[in-house]
C-alpha cells in the first residue's frame, strides 16, 4: 500500500508539472503580445520603443522561454499568479475571494450526487424491471441529457418569475444571511447536481447489476444471508469501485457546470470569473483559474485512487 | 432456457454470421427508447440536409416589423428580437450541431485512437508519457478547456470544432489503449509476428480492427455529449458568429425575454435535449447489442 501511495503521489506531481507546462504554453500561443496588450490597456501612456522594452524586461519576457516558465512556476507555487491585465488586481486575491462561492455550490451538489445518486442506483438494480427501476432509469437518462443552463432557465421561469418563490439570481454568503443564501443557491445547486446524480445512478445501477451476477453473491445468498447483508456487505463494496472512479470525474464536471450555472444565475464564482476572463481576453485571470481548477481536480482524482486501496484489497496488498 | 440454447447452437453451426447479425438487431431494437432515438437521429439528419426546403422563413434575415411575435399560425414558435422565425432558426441549428459534433468527434477519435494505439502497443516510456499527458488534459473540466482553447484560437465555428476535438481526446485514447493492451496479448498477434510482420502491419491489420467495437459505441455516446458541450459553449457566447443559428446561443438570446417570450429559450433547449437524448439512447442500445460486457465501463 505504501509503495502504491508513493508511486501515485509521484505520478500526480508529474501530471501537475505537465498541467503547468500546458497552461504556460497555451498562454504563450496567444496571438497577441501580452506587453502590447498591457500598454494598449494603459491607453493614456505614450508607449515608446524603449518603454515597451523596459516593460518587457521588467516582466522578464525578454528571457528564454524556459526561464520564463521557471519564473512563472516559482511564482505560482508561492501563490503569485500575476496581475489581471485589465484592472491590475492580483489574480490570486480575486481567485481566493471566489473559491468559497464555487466551493459552496459545488460541495453541496457533490454531496447530493452521493446521497441521491448512489442509493437510487442501488434500488434500481436490486428491483430490476420494477416500476421503481423504470422510473429511476428514465430520470437518470433525462438527467445526463438535459442542458443544465437550459434547465436553470426553466427553473428561473417556473420558481422565480411564475411562482415567485425564489430569487431570480445572485449570491449571498450563508454567513451573512443564511436564509436568503439558501433560497438563492437552491436552483443553482439543483442544476449543478443533476448530471452528477444521474450519471452516478446509472453507473451504480450497471455495476451493481454486474456484481449481482457473480458467483460470490450466489454463495452469499445460498449461505442464507439476509438481503441487506448480501447487498451492502458483499455486492455494494465491489460495485462501488467504478462509481468512485466516476466521482473523481464528477468533481471535474461540477467545475465545468459551474462555468455555465454561474453565468445563468449571475453568481460571482470561479466559473463566472473564467467566462469573464475569456470574454474580456484577460488571460492572466484565465490562466490562474484553469491552473487552480486543474489542481483541484487532480487532487480529487488522487483521493479517488487512494480510496481504491480501501475498496480493493488487491491494490492494498499488491 | 435450455431449448433456446440448443436452438442457438444449431444456428451457429449452420451460419454463424447471420445469427450474429440477427442477435445484434434483436437486442438493438428490443427497447422502445432506442427505436425512438434512431427515428430522432434520422429526422435530425434529414432536417439538416433539407433545412432550406423545410424552413418556412430565412433564419438569418432580420425583419424588425415582425420582432418578438408570440407563436401563431404564421410563426409556429414566434419570432426573436430581430424578427427572425424561431422555428426556422431551430431547423438551421441542426446543421451547426451536427457539423460540430461530427467534425469534433472525428478529430478527437483520430488523434485519441492513434495516441492510445501507440501507448498501448509500445508500452514502456511511450505509455507513461502519453498517459500522463492524457491525465493532465483530463484534469481540466471539458467545457472549461474547450472554452479556453476556442478563445485562444480566436473563436469562430472552426475553432470551436478544434477545441472540442482536443478536449475529447482523453476518452478515446484511454479506451483504445486499454483495448490494445488486452488484444496484443492474443495468439494471432504472436502468429503475425512469427511470420515476420512488422509493427506497423500488425497494428493496422490485426490490432486496430479488433479494437473497434467499443470505440464505435463510444463515438455514438460521445455524439450526445459533444452536442451538449457545443450548446454550452454557444450559450456562453464562444463560437458561433452573429447571424448563424446555434441552439445554445438561441437559449441565451431568449433568456433576456424570458418573462414575456419564454418560448424563445424553451424551444431551442428542448431541441438540444431531444437530440442528445436520442444519441445517448442509441449509444446505450449499440453498447448492449455489440458488447454487453461494456455496460458500466462506457
Amino acid at each position: 500500500m505504501t509503495t502504491y501511495i508513493i508511486r501515485r503521489l509521484i505520478q500526480s506531481l508529474f501530471v501537475l508539472l505537465i498541467v503547468t507546462i500546458i497552461v504556460f504554453l497555451a498562454m504563450r500561443l496567444l496571438p497577441g503580445d501580452p506587453i502590447l496588450m498591457m500598454v494598449t490597456a494603459d491607453a493614456l501612456k505614450e508607449a515608446s520603443e524603449e518603454h515597451i522594452a523596459a516593460l518587457r524586461h521588467e516582466f522578464g519576457l525578454d528571457k528564454p522561454l524556459f526561464v520564463q516558465y521557471a519564473n512563472w512556476l516559482s511564482g505560482a507555487v508561492r501563490g503569485d499568479l500575476g496581475k489581471s491585465i485589465l484592472h491590475g488586481d492580483s489574480v490570486t486575491t480575486e481567485i481566493v475571494r471566489r473559491i468559497p462561492i464555487t466551493f459552496h455550490l459545488g460541495a453541496v451538489a457533490f454531496l447530493m450526487s452521493i446521497l441521491i445518486g448512489i442509493p437510487a442506483g442501488i434500488i434500481s438494480a436490486v428491483r430490476r424491471g420494477g416500476w421503481l427501476d423504470t422510473g429511476v432509469t428514465l430520470l437518470a437518462n433525462l438527467g445526463i441529457t438535459v442542458p443544465i443552463f437550459w434547465l436553470g432557465i426553466l427553473l428561473v421561469y417556473l420558481f422565480a418569475l411564475y411562482l415567485r418563490w425564489l430569487p431570480t439570481f445572485g449570491y449571498t454568503s450563508p454567513f451573512d444571511n443564511f436564509w436568503l443564501s439558501t433560497r438563492q443557491v437552491l436552483m443553482p445547486i439543483f442544476c449543478l447536481s443533476v448530471f452528477a446524480i444521474a450519471s452516478g445512478a446509472r453507473q451504480t445501477r450497471s455495476s451493481m447489476l454486474e456484481v449481482i451476477q457473480q458467483d460470490y453473491i450466489r454463495t452469499a445468498w445460498s449461505k442464507g444471508l439476509k438481503e441487506r447483508a448480501v447487498i451492502f456487505r458483499h455486492a455494494l463494496k465491489n460495485a462501488l469501485i467504478p462509481v468512485v472512479t466516476l466521482k473523481g470525474m464528477t468533481v471535474s464536471n461540477i467545475f465545468g457546470g459551474s462555468v455555465l450555472i454561474e453565468t445563468v444565475f449571475n453568481i460571482p464564482g470561479m466559473g463566472r470569473l473564467a467566462v469573464d476572463g475569456v470574454v474580456s481576453q484577460d488571460y492572466a485571470i484565465v490562466q490562474g483559474v484553469i491552473l487552480v481548477v486543474a489542481t483541484a481536480v487532480m487532487l480529487a482524482n488522487l483521493v479517488v485512487d487512494l480510496s481504491y486501496g480501501w475498496l480493493d484489497p488487491r491494490i492494498r496488498y499488491g | 432456457m435450455s431449448e433456446e440454447n440448443t436452438l442457438r447452437t444449431d444456428l451457429t453451426e449452420i451460419s454463424p454470421r447471420v445469427n450474429e447479425f440477427r442477435r445484434f438487431f434483436r437486442v438493438f431494437f428490443s427497447r422502445g427508447v432506442v427505436i425512438f432515438g434512431m427515428i430522432v437521429i434520422l429526422a435530425l439528419i434529414i432536417t439538416a440536409i433539407l433545412a432550406p426546403l423545410i424552413a418556412p422563413y430565412n433564419p438569418y434575415k432580420p425583419d424588425f416589423s415582425q420582432a418578438l411575435l408570440q407563436p401563431s399560425k404564421e410563426h409556429l414558435l414566434g419570432t426573436d428580437a430581430l424578427g427572425r422565425d424561431t422555428l426556422s432558426r431551430i431547423i438551421f441549428g441542426t446543421r451547426t450541431s451536427l457539423m460540430i459534433g461530427v467534425v469534433a468527434i472525428t478529430i478527437a477519435a483520430l488523434i485519441g485512437m492513434t495516441m492510445g494505439l501507440i501507448a498501448g502497443y509500445f508500452g514502456g516510456w511511450m505509455y507513461a508519457i502519453i498517459m500522463r499527458f492524457i491525465d493532465a488534459i483530463m484534469s481540466f473540466p471539458m467545457i472549461l478547456l474547450a472554452m479556453v482553447i476556442a478563445a485562444l484560437l480566436g473563436g469562430g465555428l472552426r475553432n470551436v470544432m478544434i477545441a472540442l476535438g482536443i478536449a475529447l481526446i482523453p476518452g478515446y485514447c484511454r479506451l483504445m489503449c486499454g483495448q490494445v493492451l488486452s488484444i496484443k496479448e492474443n495468439d494471432y498477434v504472436l502468429a503475425a509476428r512469427t511470420i515476420g510482420g512488422n509493427n506497423f502491419r500488425i497494428m493496422i491489420r490485426h490490432v486496430v480492427p479488433n479494437c473497434l467495437p467499443p470505440l464505435i459505441v463510444l463515438i455514438t455516446m460521445m455524439m450526445g455529449m459533444t452536442i451538449l458541450a457545443e450548446a454550452g459553449l454557444s450559450f456562453l457566447g464562444v463560437g458561433i458568429e452573429a447571424p448563424g443559428a446555434a441552439w445554445g446561443a438561441m437559449v441565451n438570446d431568449g433568456y433576456l425575454y424570458l418573462l414575456t417570450h419564454p418560448i424563445l429559450s424553451f424551444a431551442p433547449g428542448f431541441a438540444i435535449m431531444l437530440v442528445v437524448f436520442a444519441f445517448n439512447m442509441v449509444g446505450d442500445g449499440l453498447r448492449d447489442a455489440l458488447d454487453p460486457r461494456l455496460r458500466g465501463t462506457l
